[in-house]
């Protein structure tokens, strides 16, 4: 287990050099007090990139995702949106799925798309009449039968199942045309057939809006089937009697397609120690 | 029933007998008053503490029916607009400012730094002592009960507000600043229409302290009104008028209620459910 871990980069960066990233992140460290999340990560993604980002619970790969999103910010290094600093509150450039509480239950389903249209415009209420209110309501209507909800148009989202619900959130983010988009989990309370469904959403609206996706998951296999990257995150260092003494890092970049069996599960192994400590016990019982 | 009867705590009473054990303490309650009340006339017929409710129903009758000698008016109905029109602004003048200051706390950390203490500060101060003040600066009239009402249950409705604002997820906020919404378009249409029914249930949770205040104002100050009237027969010992003016109150309390939780339902059918 505790072999030198070293941060493998089997991403080939030939486009590097031409093309500004969309996302860079030199150095980036995370800590609250005494706690370390998150140190030396040090990334660049190009747009139109899907990367997946998996680990433990609590290694840092939602803070890492809140950072882009602009509502958690770096204490340590820089992280750049097109070579800028990124905005330190979220913008329409990043759209978000998290995994609950992602539509507005007072709203119903064509509504709650609407409203997103309508918070583009710049008005005091973002209230759309007469013809905007008609043009926004057939993109709606448009994006909802995109994603499978056409039948649904007048349910409030209590109505709706938990994919249904999940479906609604995509639309919402989508229909903004936001460059970025960010997963936080958003099929973790799914059934499994349905995420196959999600999944298939996913990438289809990744191909047709060009979106480049940073998707949190605690699925591997979610994140080697989806996706063009995943990325490891894991603590480098270990302090068994001051567990946040260091904080993770990300531990494997690597280009999703081409992984070799060995690897993956020496991956499912470190992203689950304590469920192989735990199986022991459970056994006796 | 039977042998192997059920722990009392897993004992569930079906739909009828709910009712009718529900129904048992107010028939209890109405036959030890008409036996007590029997037993006290039968010995004093002009007694008036317990009057018998023939006694009670010619005295309503004559307050309901028959113009006053005096003034004209029907004095009950004239009483009971007064007073829910007292109460009806001053719970209206509550909800507006307990709704804004309680979103606008709840939704802006600089304006919650900034007002809540004044708010929790206020909120202690007992009401009723403030009436002395109020009749000083805004005189006896309708305005300073109006007032009374408004001060006494503002402060209890915005900090419900507050606390139902905060309350909602934040991954909604977040959610709507990734499709481009500003403050104001949070607050009108992410906030706002899921505090109303809130506001609503503030409202209900607070008629009681209103009620409270205007009859306490009324006994204090006033030519007319439900609790004004039960102040002023109470010189003559008028119970048979006293007792019908508190039922009525009471079922005017529990006719609002039940209307307010109505109107809930069906304004805003998405909130029976939690959140999404």
């Amino acid at each position: 287990m505790s072999q030198s871990i070293q941060t493998k980069t089997a991403v080939s960066n030939v486009k590097k050099a031409a093309v500004t990233p969309i996302i860079q992140g030199t150095n980036i460290g995370k800590s609250y007090g005494q706690d370390i999340i998150l140190e030396r990560v040090n990334v660049s993604v190009q747009e139109g990139e899907f990367i997946t980002l998996v680990g433990a619970s609590g290694c840092g790969k939602s803070t890492f995702l809140k950072m882009i999103l602009g509502i958690e910010t770096a204490t340590e290094g820089e992280l750049l949106l097109d070579g800028k600093p990124i905005p330190n509150e979220p913008g329409s450039d990043r759209g978000i799925v998290f995994q609950q509480y992602s539509v507005f239950p007072h709203m119903t389903v064509l509504e709650n798309v609407i409203a997103a249209k309508g918070f583009q415009k710049s008005s005091i209420t973002g209230y759309l009449f007469g013809k905007e209110k008609k043009v926004a309501k057939q993109e709606a209507a448009e994006m909802l039968a995109q994603v499978g909800l056409g039948h649904a148009l007048n349910r409030y989202p209590h109505e709706l199942s938990g994919g249904m619900k999940q479906r609604l959130a995509i639309a919402q983010a989508v229909i903004c045309k936001p460059r970025i988009l960010l997963l936080d989990e958003p099929f973790g309370a799914l059934d499994p057939g349905i995420r196959a469904d999600m999944h298939a959403l996913v990438l289809d609206l990744w191909h047709k809006h060009k979106l480049t996706i940073f998707m949190v998951t605690h699925d591997l296999k979610e994140g080697f089937y989806l996706g063009t990257r995943l990325w490891v995150f894991d603590k480098l260092r270990h302090d068994p009697h001051s567990p946040n003494a260091y904080g993770a890092s990300i531990t494997y970049d690597l280009p999703v397609g081409h992984m070799p069996e060995p690897l993956y599960d020496e991956i499912d192994q470190q992203l689950r120690p304590i469920t192989k400590m735990e199986q022991p016990i459970s056994s006796m019982e | 029933m039977g042998l192997n009867m059920k722990k009392m705590i897993n004992l569930k009473p079906s739909r009828t007998s709910a009712i009718i054990i529900g129904l048992l303490p107010f028939v209890l309650l109405l036959v030890i008053y008409m036996v007590s009340s029997d037993a006290r006339l039968a010995i004093n017929p002009s007694d008036k503490m317990l009057p018998a409710f023939s006694q009670m129903g010619d005295a309503i009758y004559r307050m309901a029916f028959e113009p006053s000698r005096r003034t004209g008016d029907y004095v009950f109905w004239q009483d009971t607009l007064s007073s829910l029109g007292r109460l009806g602004a001053g719970v209206l003048i509550a909800a507006l400012l307990g709704l804004v200051i309680g979103l606008l706390t709840g939704a802006l950390p600089v304006v919650n730094a900034s007002f809540s203490p004044l708010l929790t500060v206020i909120s202690l101060v007992p009401p009723l002592a403030l009436l002395p003040i109020l009749f000083i600066v805004v005189g006896l009239g309708e305005a300073s009960k109006i007032t009374l009402i408004a001060i006494g249950i503002t402060p209890f409705i915005a900090r419900d507000i507050q606390r139902r604002t905060q309350e909602i997820p934040s991954e909604q906020l977040v959610k709507a600043q990734t499709l481009g919404a500003s403050t104001s378009q949070i607050l009108i249409r992410v906030l706002l229409p899921q505090i109303m029914p809130k506001l609503i249930d503030a409202i209900r949770l607070s008629l009681g302290s209103g009620w409270l205040f205007l009859i306490a104002a009324e006994a204090i100050s006033s030519t007319d009104g439900l609790g004004y009237r039960i102040f002023l027969v109470r010189r003559y010992l008028a119970m048979d008028i006293i007792l019908p003016y508190v039922a009525w109150i009471t079922l005017l309390a529990f006719l609002i209620d039940f209307l307010l939780a109505r109107l809930n339902r069906r304004l805003f059918p998405w909130s029976l459910e939690g959140g999404a």
